[in-house]
């Protein structure tokens, strides 16, 4: 989990911060235009005040077309320093008389304007009439300056920056102490989550995190948390569950095959023993009875030593299909057209004069336990060259092809083959398709090259056809 | 004096016994035949012990051992003749139904002289131990006898 770049702290401040100052600046704003309006409502209601005041006094100077007269009264205003300028114009609208006396040309109208007052670009200005007894005597004007009212607006905008200022540094530690209260809560999950996610520590909560929506959050997360952890025990259990049952497994299967192992060497040692006694006294009861038995019993005692032979050549042959399933195999590169080759040299010895065809094609080298893949070859040419013995011209073909990833090796013969719906039983141990007269053996060989195959990965079939010949199959990976 | 026996069979069977004997006998050996019943007596026989106590003669000329055999074993029996410089030359025979490997393994790393598969078939087994025989008791020249005293020679 990485560190924020901006934290949930500052952005909160900063927030706060910048709402209190809009407000603020916005209130001040509206504080200022209020107060000019009122200010300025305040000025004109004074210099009306004045002129009136000043039209009253005038009126027998314009009675009496004093100019003198007027020019004094006007004069007194200049005790205050705002009134820029003043004139008296007589009921023609003529100018009458001046404030100051000599003034220059533009400062005051030539001729009387308008009644009322106005506002001119820095000025205010005020035209009133002079009147008595409802007889119009004249217009008096007044022009005062508005410095005033910047002087206020000036004060106003102080006191406004000064309470802005003011409440940014009260605003600013009262956001400090409200985003320590809201961020707090935050900061300690976030912190805890952290440390979750980087120490892979469930055991750690963030309990304490208030009331509100974040306590809410927090409970939350210490909930899956709780979850999470009791899921990991669980799992931890599990573990530990399987890795026990793994180890008993194991010990068993060790105990079983160290069992399996007493088992075959009992075999190979005790049940050999009587057989051999069996097999030997008969011939020593064929040697001293024998001819004073009749034809049958010599018959029946000919058939006791063929089953004690046969059944040393079924403990031999088990003994070895055992030892197949359990010796350790030695995986080199095998040519196995070499190897066919070989095998086919010893057959051809023990053919003897039948006419036999055998066809090999190209065989590639492949991985595998050679004298296992060797016992493979034996057995199953062996097996076409037994089968194929009834016909006068024997063909055997060997052949390999590539399919699918693996190599399918197929022999070929055109002896008596089988009956295809027992195929699925060729493959087990001492089962056999035909007779033990017909053809000898003890049926263990194609077990054998079963288990040979599995154990290098493969898989063994056949094909047959009663009277037409069989191929046998075997896969090897590649 | 009784003459020296040249043959030593160990050998728990009575069965077995028998048809060794019936073997040896068609080659005149059986005279030439001590059989003991298991390891201990073996080697009470090799130690002029227990009932071999007083015995004539010296080490036979050769052991024909059997490897399952009551209190004391064949393989047992070889580990001591080996360890032992009065037996440690005298040619030991093997003769067993086993075929286990590990036996195989184990009697020759003991130093045994010769492992023999006892044949289920008759014909074959009188065979076998008609070969042994002649080989081990008449062709072959036995280590000169150490042990004997030369009052018993």
């Amino acid at each position: 989990m990485k560190t924020p770049r901006t934290t949930i702290r500052r952005k909160l401040v900063t927030a706060m911060m910048l709402t209190s100052t809009t407000v603020l600046l916005l209130v001040g704003a509206v504080f200022i235009a209020h107060d000019v309006v009122s200010f300025r409502r305040l000025l004109v209601q004074a210099l009306v005040t004045r002129a009136n005041i000043l039209a009253a006094n005038s009126t027998a100077a314009l009675a009496f077309r004093n100019p003198e007269d007027a020019g004094q009264i006007l004069a007194a205003l200049k005790t205050d320093p705002r009134m820029i300028a003043a004139a008296l114009y007589d009921k023609e609208g003529r100018l009458f008389a001046t404030y100051p006396a000599s003034i220059p040309p533009g400062v005051v109208p030539p001729a009387s304007g308008p009644i009322g007052h106005r506002f001119e670009k820095s000025d205010l200005v005020v035209s009133q009439p002079v009147a008595e007894e409802g007889q119009s005597l004249g217009t008096l004007y007044l022009k005062s300056d508005l410095q005033e009212l910047d002087d206020r607006v000036r004060v106003d905008a102080m006191v406004v920056l000064l309470a802005v200022l003011g409440s940014i540094v009260v605003a600013f530690a009262f956001s400090t102490w409200l985003q320590r209260r809201i961020a707090k809560p935050i900061l300690t999950l976030a912190i805890v989550a952290r440390n979750v996610s980087e120490h892979k520590d469930y055991s750690l909560r963030a309990k304490g995190a208030g009331d509100d929506e974040v306590g809410v959050l927090a409970g939350a997360f210490d909930e899956m948390l709780s979850e999470i952890q009791q899921r990991d025990r669980e799992i931890r259990q599990l573990n530990a569950d399987l890795e026990r049952r793994v180890d008993a497994r194991t010990a068993e299967l060790e105990a079983a095959n160290k069992e399996l192992e007493a088992f075959s060497y009992s075999v190979s040692h005790d049940l050999r023993a009587p057989l051999r006694h069996i097999d030997g006294f008969v011939e020593l009861l064929a040697k001293h009875a024998g001819p004073s038995l009749d034809e049958k019993g010599r018959r029946h005692l000919a058939t006791i030593s063929t089953a004690a032979k046969r059944m040393g050549a079924l403990i031999d042959d088990l003994l070895v299909f055992s030892r197949m399933g359990r010796t350790e195999m030695r995986k080199t590169s095998v040519d196995l057209a070499a190897l066919t080759q070989e095998v086919v040299q010893e057959l051809k010895a023990d053919a003897g004069n039948r006419s036999v065809e055998w066809k090999l094609g190209t065989l590639p080298t492949v991985q595998g336990d050679p004298s296992m893949l060797r016992l493979v070859l034996v057995n199953l040419l062996a097996n076409a060259l037994k089968y194929s013995g009834p016909k006068k011209a024997a063909r055997i073909e060997v052949e390999a092809q590539s399919q699918n990833g693996e190599l399918i090796v197929s022999v070929r013969d055109n002896g008596v083959g089988f009956d295809p719906t027992y195929s699925h039983k060729l493959f087990g141990v001492f089962q056999r398709l035909h007779a033990s007269d017909e053809f000898e053996g003890t049926g263990i060989g194609l077990a054998n090259v079963r288990r040979i195959v599995s154990r290098h990965g493969g898989r063994t079939w056949a094909d047959g056809t009663i009277n037409e010949g069989a191929t046998f199959y075997f896969s090897l990976p590649k | 004096m009784t003459m020296l026996k040249r043959i030593l069979l160990a050998e728990d069977n009575e069965n077995d016994v028998e048809l060794t004997m019936t073997a040896l006998a068609e080659n005149h050996l059986a005279n030439e035949v001590v059989v003991v019943r298991d390891g201990a007596e073996a080697w009470d026989f090799l130690c002029h012990q227990g009932t071999f106590a007083g015995r004539n003669g010296g080490n036979p000329a050769v052991v024909l051992l059997d490897l399952k055999m009551p209190k004391v074993d064949g393989l047992e029996l070889l580990r001591r003749m080996r360890q032992d410089p009065r037996f440690k030359a005298v040619p030991v025979v093997v003769l067993t139904s086993s075929r286990e490997e590990s036996d195989i393994v184990q009697s020759y790393r003991l130093g045994v002289n010769a492992f023999v598969v006892k044949p289920v078939a008759f014909e074959e087994f009188i065979g076998a131990v008609k070969n042994l025989g002649l080989f081990w008791a008449v062709l072959n020249e036995p280590p000169p006898d150490r042990i004997q005293s030369p009052s018993a020679a």
